[in-house]
C-alpha cells in the first residue's frame, strides 16, 4: 500500500528541515566561536522579518532590496548584541552570558509588541504550489531548502577557503595560542557576530515567505532550533546539519500521523533519548 | 542582632496583616508576591549551585495542570492531586535529570535541554485540547460554597494569604535545610570542579539528582497553588520558555545566592509590573517586557548579585575596614 500522503509529508520535512538547518548554522558558528549561546537568537530572525514586511509592505522596496537590508541590519544587531551586551560578562560565569541574552530576548520580544502590536502581519507574497503527482509543495519551501544548501556551501567554503575563515576557525579551537599568532580575538568575534546575525537575517528572509511574522514567532523557532543544536552537539556544524534533517522528520511525519504538537513532543522525546546515546552530540569525538 | 529573632518579628508582623483591614487589591499583591517567592525560592534552590534551568515552567505547569485536571474531571481533592503532580514531576525531573548529570551536561547544554523541557509540557498541555482547553486555558471546577478545605479552595483572600504565607515560609525553611546540609558543600563543589568532587567522595549525579528533584517539587507545589487562587490557568502563563525566563529573572534580579533574594525579586517584579500597569494602563502591550529585558541585561552585567546580593556585599564591606585598620595604628 503506497501512502502518498506519507510521502509528501516525508518530503516537506525533508525541506522543514533545510530552513532549520540554515537557523542553527549561525547559532552554531557564534556558539562554537565565542562559546556563547545566543538565546535571542530566533528574535534576531523576527527582527529580520520585520524589517522585510516593513521595507516591502510599507516602503516598497523591491523584495531584493528588501532582503538585502534585511540581512545588512540583522549582522549589525548581531555585532550590536555582541559588542554591548555578550563583551561586558565575557570573562563572568558561561551561564551569565547565556542569560544575558535571555533578557535580550524578553527586550527583543516586547519592545516588537510595543512597536507592532500584537497582529499577525503577512507579506502578501502568492508564492506558487508546485504539483508533482498528487503531492503539492510549497514553492517557498523548496526556495527555503536551496537557499539553506547553498548558504551552508557557502559558509563552508568561507571557513575553508578563505584567511579570515581559516582564523576563525583557529580560535574555536584554541582561544589561548591563537592571540599569541597575532590574530586579534575581539575581532574575529565581532566578525563572527556579523556572520551569525547575518544567517539570522537570511533565515528571516525565508521564513517570511512562509509564515506571517508577530512579535511570539521566535519562541516557535527558538526551542526547535536549540534542541537541533543540541543533539548535533552545540558548535558542530555538520552535527547541527544532520540533526535539523532528522528532527524535521519527527516533526512532519508525526505531525501528519497525530497533530502538529505531538510532532514536536515525539521529537523531544527522541532527543532524551538521543542523550542516553550521545549526550554530547551525534558526532562527538 | 540575632536573625532568629528578626525572622521571629517578621514572620509575626506578616501574620498580623491580614488584620490590618487592608482592601482585596492589597492583599491580591501580598498573596501574588508569596506564591511567586515560593516558585522563585524553589527555582534558586538548585539554580544557586550553577544549575540554571530555563524549563521550571515545566514543574510549574505539571503543578497546576495535573492536580486541577484531577480534581475537575475526577472530583479527586487537591490534597491527593498535589502529590501526585509532584511525583510526576519528579519522574519527569529523573528522567531529564539522570542523563544530564550521568553524562556531564552541565551549563549551557544543560539550559538548553531544560529550555526544551518546558516546552514540550507547553505543547503537550496545547496538544491534550480535548482535556484541558488548550491554548484556551481552564477554569478550576469551584465548589457551591466558595470555600472547602476538602478542594483547597477559599473565597476568602485571607486564609489563603496564611496558605500562602505558610507554604512560602516551608520554601523558605527547606532553603535554610539546604544551606546547612551536607548537600550544599557536595554541590558547590561540583558547581565549581567536577572531577574534584567526584575525587574526594562525592556522588555528583546523586547530588544533582536530589537538588533537582526537591526544587521540581516544590515548583510544582508553587504551580498548583497558583492555580488553586487564580481558579484560572493557560498553558501561557504556567508553561513554556516566556514564564521559566520569567522566574529566572526575578531570581537574578532580586539576588541568587541569599534565602530572601527570591522573594525580594517577585517583590521588585510585582510592584515594577503594578507600577507600569497604573501609570501606563492596560493599553500599552509589551512595556513591562520591554523594561524587564533591559533591565535583566543590566542586571547581570553591573549587579550579578542582585539586590539583596548587592546590599549584603554594601554591608560587608562597611564592616569590614574597622577590624583591617585596626593593627595599622
Amino acid at each position: 500500500m503506497f501512502d502518498s500522503f506519507l510521502l509528501e509529508s516525508i518530503i516537506n520535512g525533508l525541506l522543514l528541515g533545510g530552513v532549520l538547518a540554515l537557523l542553527a548554522l549561525g547559532l552554531n558558528l557564534v556558539f562554537g566561536v565565542i562559546d556563547v549561546v545566543w538565546i535571542c537568537y530566533a528574535e534576531l530572525v523576527m527582527v529580520g522579518m520585520y524589517a522585510i514586511f516593513f521595507l516591502y509592505v510599507y516602503y516598497e522596496v523591491p523584495l531584493a532590496g528588501a532582503i538585502a537590508a534585511a540581512v545588512l541590519g540583522v549582522a549589525l544587531l548581531g555585532m550590536i548584541l555582541h559588542r554591548f551586551v555578550i563583551e561586558p560578562v565575557l570573562g563572568t560565569a558561561p551561564i551569565n552570558q547565556l542569560l544575558v541574552t535571555g533578557g535580550v530576548l524578553f527586550f527583543l520580544q516586547a519592545a516588537a509588541t510595543l512597536a507592532f502590536g500584537i497582529e499577525f502581519r503577512n507579506i502578501g507574497i502568492r508564492m506558487p504550489v508546485v504539483e508533482f503527482g498528487d503531492m503539492f509543495f510549497s514553492f517557498a519551501r523548496i526556495l527555503a531548502f536551496a537557499t539553506a544548501l547553498v548558504g551552508v556551501l557557502l559558509l563552508w567554503l568561507f571557513l575553508t577557503r578563505t584567511y579570515l575563515g581559516t582564523a576563525i576557525r583557529a580560535i574555536s579551537q584554541d582561544r589561548e595560542i591563537m592571540p599569541l599568532m597575532g590574530v586579534d580575538p575581539r575581532r574575529i568575534y565581532l566578525i563572527t557576530s556579523a556572520i551569525g546575525g547575518g544567517m539570522a537575517g537570511v533565515a528571516a528572509s525565508l521564513l517570511v515567505l512562509q509564515y506571517d511574522v508577530h512579535p511570539a514567532i521566535g519562541l516557535s523557532f527558538g526551542p526547535i532550533t536549540f534542541m537541533v543544536c543540541v543533539m548535533g552537539g552545540l558548535g558542530n556544524m555538520l552535527g547541527g546539519f544532520v540533526a535539523a534533517f532528522i528532527f524535521a522528520q519527527f516533526i512532519s511525519v508525526g505531525g501528519y500521523l497525530f497533530q502538529i504538537e505531538w510532532g514536536y513532543v515525539i521529537a523531544f522525546c527522541f532527543f532524551i533519548a538521543m542523550m542516553f546515546v550521545r549526550p554530547k552530540g551525534l558526532f562527538s569525538r | 542582632m540575632n536573625t532568629r529573632i528578626l525572622g521571629g518579628i517578621g514572620i509575626a508582623a506578616l501574620a498580623v496583616v491580614p488584620l490590618l483591614g487592608l482592601g482585596n487589591y492589597h492583599l491580591h499583591i501580598l498573596i501574588t508576591v508569596l506564591i511567586w517567592g515560593f516558585v522563585y525560592t524553589s527555582w534558586s534552590i538548585m539554580g544557586r549551585f550553577g544549575m540554571v534551568s530555563l524549563g521550571h515552567g515545566a514543574f510549574l505547569g505539571v503543578g497546576a495542570y495535573v492536580a486541577t485536571m484531577l480534581w475537575n474531571t475526577m472530583g479527586l481533592s487537591p490534597w491527593v492531586g498535589i502529590p501526585v503532580a509532584m511525583l510526576v514531576s519528579m519522574a519527569m525531573a529523573l528522567l531529564v535529570g539522570y542523563p544530564c548529570f550521568r553524562f556531564r551536561i552541565v551549563g549551557h547544554y544543560f539550559a538548553l535541554v531544560t529550555l526544551a523541557l518546558g516546552e514540550v509540557v507547553r505543547l503537550t498541555i496545547v496538544g491534550l485540547r480535548d482535556q484541558t482547553g488548550g491554548s484556551l486555558g481552564m477554569t478550576v471546577t469551584g465548589v457551591p460554597e466558595g470555600t472547602s478545605l476538602l478542594a483547597l479552595q477559599f473565597g476568602d483572600r485571607s486564609t489563603f494569604f496564611y496558605v500562602a504565607l505558610l507554604v512560602w515560609l516551608g520554601g523558605l525553611v527547606i532553603w535554610r535545610l539546604v544551606d546547612r546540609s551536607m548537600l550544599r558543600y557536595a554541590l558547590e563543589a561540583s558547581s565549581e570542579d567536577e572531577d574534584a568532587a567526584a575525587s574526594v567522595g562525592v556522588n555528583v549525579t546523586r547530588a544533582k539528582l536530589m537538588i533537582l528533584m526537591i526544587s521540581a517539587a516544590m515548583t510544582t507545589l508553587g504551580g498548583a497553588l497558583y492555580a488553586q487562587y487564580q481558579m484560572y490557568i493557560n498553558p501561557e502563563t504556567v508553561s513554556g520558555i516566556a514564564i521559566s525566563l520569567q522566574i529566572v529573572f526575578a531570581v537574578i534580579a532580586g539576588g541568587l545566592f541569599t534565602q530572601l533574594g527570591p522573594t525580594v525579586g517577585a517583590v521588585f517584579t510585582l510592584l515594577l509590573a503594578e507600577t507600569l500597569r497604573v501609570t501606563f494602563g492596560h493599553d500599552i502591550h509589551g512595556l513591562d517586557g520591554t523594561i524587564y529585558g533591559l533591565l535583566l541585561v543590566l542586571f547581570i552585567i553591573y549587579m550579578p548579585k542582585g539586590i539583596t546580593g548587592s546590599i549584603m556585599a554594601g554591608l560587608t564591606r562597611r564592616r569590614r575596614p574597622t577590624p583591617a585598620a585596626a593593627p595599622a595604628e
